[in-house]
Parts: C-alpha cells; sequence; structure tokens
C-alpha cells in the first residue's frame, strides 16, 4: 500500500515537473521570438533611413546638423551589438533624431507636398509604430516569463530549464517616457 | 459606479456573458430538436397507461443531423460569403497612400497583438465602417469601407483597426462565425418543420384513447414547441445580437489595450456616428460584424428594454463615454507616477 502511494506521488510529482518545465520552455520562446520582432522593424528602419536621407538633402541644404544627427544616430544604433539596454539606448537616440527631423521637414512645403516624400514619411512612422507596439509585446511577455520563473514552485526547476531573467525594453529618453497628450477635449481633429 | 469598470474586468465580464449566452443557445437548439420529441413521448405515454411506446427520439436526431450538416457547410464557407455579399475586394498590392497606410496600420495591430496579419480588404462604399470575419487568427479577414479611409485620420483608423484586432484576438470571429450559422440553420429548420407539421396529424393515431393529466401535458409541450418553432428565427436572433452586443464593449476595450491611446477610437466612432446614411453595401447578413450598425437604425442609439433587444450594437454614446472614461483613467494613472 505504502509503496503504491509512493509512486502515485513520484508520477504526479514527474508529471508536474514536466508540465512547469514545458511552460518555462514556451515563455522562453515567445520572449526570444517577440524580440526578434523588433530586430526586424529596427533592421527596417535602418534601411529606410539613407533614402530618406538622400531624399530631403536637396531641400534642406540648412538643415545640415539635423540631418547629420540622423546619420550618426543610425550608424552608432547599427553597430551596437550588445544587450537590451545598450540598443535601447542607441534605438532611443536614433528615433529622438529622426523625431526633430520629422519638425524640421514640417516646415519646407515643398517637401511635405512631395509623393516621394510623403511615401517615406507614411514608411518611416509605420516603423516607428511597429518598434513601439513589437516592445510593448516584447515587454509583457517578458515580464510574465520572468513572475513565472521567480514564482513558487515554478522557481525550482527555473534552474533546469536555463530561465533567466529577461530584460526589458526600458524607455531612456525622456521625451519617449512622457506620456503622449491625449485629447480629451475630442474637437474634430483635422483629417 | 465611482471608478469605472477597468479594462481587464470589463474583459472577465464579457466572457462570462458570452459562455452564458452560447448555453443559452444550445439550449434553445435542444428544445427545437427534442421538444417535437418530448410532446410525442408524452402523449404515446398518456395512451398506454404510463407503458413507454414512443422510445427514439427520431425527431431531434434527424433535426440534429441536418443541423450538424448546414452549420459545418456555413462554418466552412460563412467568411469567404460575409466578404462576397458585401462586395469587397483583397488589398494583395495596394497601390494609393490611403490603401498603403491601412496596411501598414493592420501589420502595426498585429504586432501589438501578438498575431498574424490579417488579410485586408476594401469595400467601396462612401459610409464609414468596418468589419472583421473568419475562425481565427489565422484565417481572419478585416474589411473597411473607403467612406471610413477618408473619413478618419491616421490615429483614428488605428483605433477602428484595433477594435477589429481585438475581435480577432477575443476569438469574436470564430463566435460570430458560429452564430450566423447556428441562426442559418435555425431558421431553415423553422421553415422546413413548419410545412412539415401542417401535412401531418401529429399527437392523434395510434391505438387506445388519450386521456389524463399526461395527454395534457403532451398538448401544452406540443403548442410551446409549435410556438417557439414559429417564433425561432425571431428569437434566434435577438440572441446574436445580445452576444453582438457584449462583444463590442469588448473589443473597444482590447483595442484601448493594444493602442493604448482610447481617445483615438473615441474620436473614430464619433465621426462614423455623425455619417448616419447606411452603408449599403453591407447587408443585414454581416450587421452584426461591423463596428457601427451599417443599417443606421434608430434602436442602436437608445438605451432601454427595447433598445437592449433589438440592437446589433450598444449606444454609441455610451461605448464613447467608456473609452473616454478610460482615457481619462490613462491620464490620471500616468499623473500620479513620481516624474522622473
Amino acid at each position: 500500500m505504502g509503496m503504491i502511494i509512493f509512486i502515485v506521488v513520484l508520477v504526479v510529482v514527474l508529471l508536474w515537473v514536466v508540465g512547469a518545465y514545458n511552460g518555462l520552455i514556451a515563455l522562453k520562446n515567445q520572449t526570444v521570438n517577440a524580440w526578434k520582432q523588433i530586430d526586424v522593424q529596427l533592421k527596417r528602419r535602418h534601411d529606410l533611413i539613407p533614402n530618406l536621407v538622400n531624399t530631403v538633402k536637396g531641400s534642406m541644404e540648412f538643415e545640415k546638423d539635423t540631418l547629420q544627427a540622423v546619420i550618426d544616430a543610425r550608424s552608432k544604433a547599427m553597430a551596437g551589438g550588445g544587450g537590451v539596454k545598450e540598443t535601447a539606448a542607441a534605438e532611443g537616440m536614433l528615433s529622438g533624431a529622426l523625431g526633430k527631423l520629422f519638425v524640421v521637414m514640417e516646415r519646407y512645403p515643398d517637401l511635405k507636398s512631395s509623393q516621394n516624400v510623403r511615401d517615406l514619411q507614411e514608411e518611416l512612422s509605420t516603423t516607428e509604430n511597429k518598434i513601439a507596439f513589437a516592445r510593448q509585446l516584447y515587454n509583457d511577455v517578458a515580464t510574465s516569463y520572468n513572475t513565472k520563473q521567480q514564482q513558487f514552485p515554478t522557481n525550482l526547476v527555473a534552474g533546469l530549464a536555463k530561465a533567466e531573467i529577461a530584460e526589458l525594453w526600458e524607455i531612456e529618453d525622456k521625451a519617449e517616457r512622457d506620456v503622449p497628450a491625449v485629447d480629451l477635449s475630442l474637437k474634430k481633429p483635422q483629417g | 459606479m465611482t471608478a469605472g469598470p477597468n479594462l481587464f474586468e470589463q474583459q472577465a465580464r464579457n466572457r462570462r456573458l458570452t459562455v452564458a449566452w452560447l448555453l443559452l443557445f444550445i439550449l434553445f437548439f435542444a428544445w427545437l430538436g427534442f421538444g417535437g420529441d418530448l410532446a410525442l413521448y408524452l402523449a404515446a405515454a398518456s395512451r398506454t397507461e404510463g407503458q413507454v411506446a414512443y422510445r427514439f427520439p427520431w425527431i431531434g436526431l434527424v433535426v440534429t443531423t441536418i443541423a450538424a450538416i448546414t452549420a459545418w457547410v456555413s462554418w466552412r464557407k460563412g467568411p469567404q460569403q460575409v466578404l462576397w455579399s458585401t462586395g469587397a475586394r483583397e488589398l494583395t498590392a495596394p497601390q494609393t497612400f490611403e490603401e498603403k497606410q491601412l496596411v501598414n496600420v493592420v501589420e502595426e495591430m498585429a504586432i501589438a497583438a501578438g498575431l498574424p496579419r490579417p488579410r485586408v480588404y476594401v469595400i467601396d462604399d462612401p459610409d464609414p465602417n468596418a468589419f472583421a470575419t473568419g475562425r481565427d487568427a489565422s484565417t481572419a479577414c478585416i474589411a473597411v469601407t473607403t467612406g471610413l479611409l477618408a473619413a478618419v485620420n491616421r490615429e483614428e483608423l488605428q483605433g477602428v483597426i484595433a477594435h477589429e484586432m481585438g475581435h480577432v484576438r477575443n476569438l469574436d470571429v470564430r463566435l460570430m462565425t458560429l452564430i450566423a450559422s447556428l441562426v442559418g440553420v435555425i431558421v431553415v429548420l423553422s421553415n422546413g418543420m413548419g410545412r412539415m407539421l401542417r401535412g401531418g396529424n401529429w399527437l392523434r393515431g395510434g391505438k387506445g384513447k388519450a386521456s389524463g393529466p399526461l395527454a395534457a401535458a403532451a398538448l401544452v409541450v406540443f403548442v410551446l414547441w409549435v410556438i417557439t418553432l414559429i417564433l425561432a428565427p425571431f428569437i434566434s436572433r435577438i440572441m446574436a445580437m445580445a452576444v453582438s452586443r457584449d462583444r463590442e464593449y469588448l473589443a473597444d476595450a482590447t483595442g484601448a489595450e493594444l493602442t493604448r491611446n482610447p481617445a483615438a477610437l473615441a474620436s473614430a466612432l464619433e465621426k462614423i456616428e455623425t455619417h448616419e446614411a447606411p452603408t449599403t453595401h453591407i447587408k443585414e447578413g454581416a450587421a452584426h460584424l461591423c463596428i457601427a450598425d451599417p443599417l443606421g437604425r434608430d434602436v442602436n442609439l437608445k438605451e432601454g428594454r427595447l433598445a437592449d433587444l433589438l440592437a446589433t450594437h450598444p449606444p454609441m454614446v455610451m461605448r464613447i463615454t467608456r473609452l473616454k472614461g478610460m482615457a481619462f483613467q490613462q491620464l490620471k494613472a500616468a499623473g500620479q507616477l513620481p516624474a522622473t
């Protein structure tokens, strides 16, 4: 009788270990995958920037500094390597420089009316958005992965699954951290 | 309500409601199928002094078989049929700036939801509207009218697409396709059995005299069954509408969770609402899928018992108010954080 109970308990424990292990591995893969999503979008942004710079260079003779800042930030971000924190910092710089360029471009009506520039700007802003949403997803998935491996009793098999705390993509840039203004008055925005 | 329902509470509440409605649908279906059997069983029992002569519920089984086949076909073909009936064309190679932007926004929302990108369709109709259909995330389709593309700005479009992506992520597309096929089956059954009943002499016949409480019970059950059979198409539509209404609130909430920008969806809804003209390309069959009632019915604007029964969508004012409430909470939460 005692033997049977022992075996039953052993089987239950083993099944739980397998389940918890597989759960952790699934979360780990999701985290890695979410990170790859960000990576794809970052590459896309790096590819788009030279196009934009070449297109606007002619019309923006006087804004050499703004353009140079974008180019520098891009090469820094591409050289990057390193962990989440370094990538986040470099890409944050690039986002800031691009944002400034877009603001300056508003002053050039010729540029704004050009179909080519409009398309490029849409491509870049969708890429910016995709980076932001991919980051949002990555942080969500990474947080649940981190929570799972720290919580009892899953933390007992965390070592077995070689689970490590995934670093979150913190927003370094002050301008980016600020919550975007939400228009509560809901006046008709210009379509 | 001082604080107002937050996002997760709303999601949990809506999920419970959906389960309840689905159970009700199944019960209703069972009654349609086996209610007639119950009446015949009671009638048979009353004639044979308690001895059971009617053992095999053949009405129920035949009905179930027909229903299963019909439901399966409309389950597989439903989404394509809906798209076809609205004259939607798929955007495989976007040409104009608006089309490219639409595809980009859908891609953004798919990333935010962590799902594969749904197929994108455009309907040539000047009235702003949008809907999602499909069976799951991998077969999902999102369709918008050209009127919507013209009426809203990028942020608002993002809000609308996020709402539709919410329908995909919450598996509303599956639920609504399922319910649409169930409603279709019930309508077919109601018509078919109504015709059968007119031809037959159902409760009489056989040997022995029908008398006693059992015979009375048989009659009551039979009359109830026939009445529900006649009203079935109407009742099932009301049930479908109820499910649809709840899912609209949930999709609004999920959309806000994806974009973290409830105000944009609220202002998009306001713009959609000001276009009172009905969406001519979207027929009644797809009405419950849309972000706003394409038929422009007045019931959707009112609150109250009758409006609650007949509308496919919750009142726009309520949806906008809830979204603005979320936007306010978001601001408040952001304000309470220490500024570092």
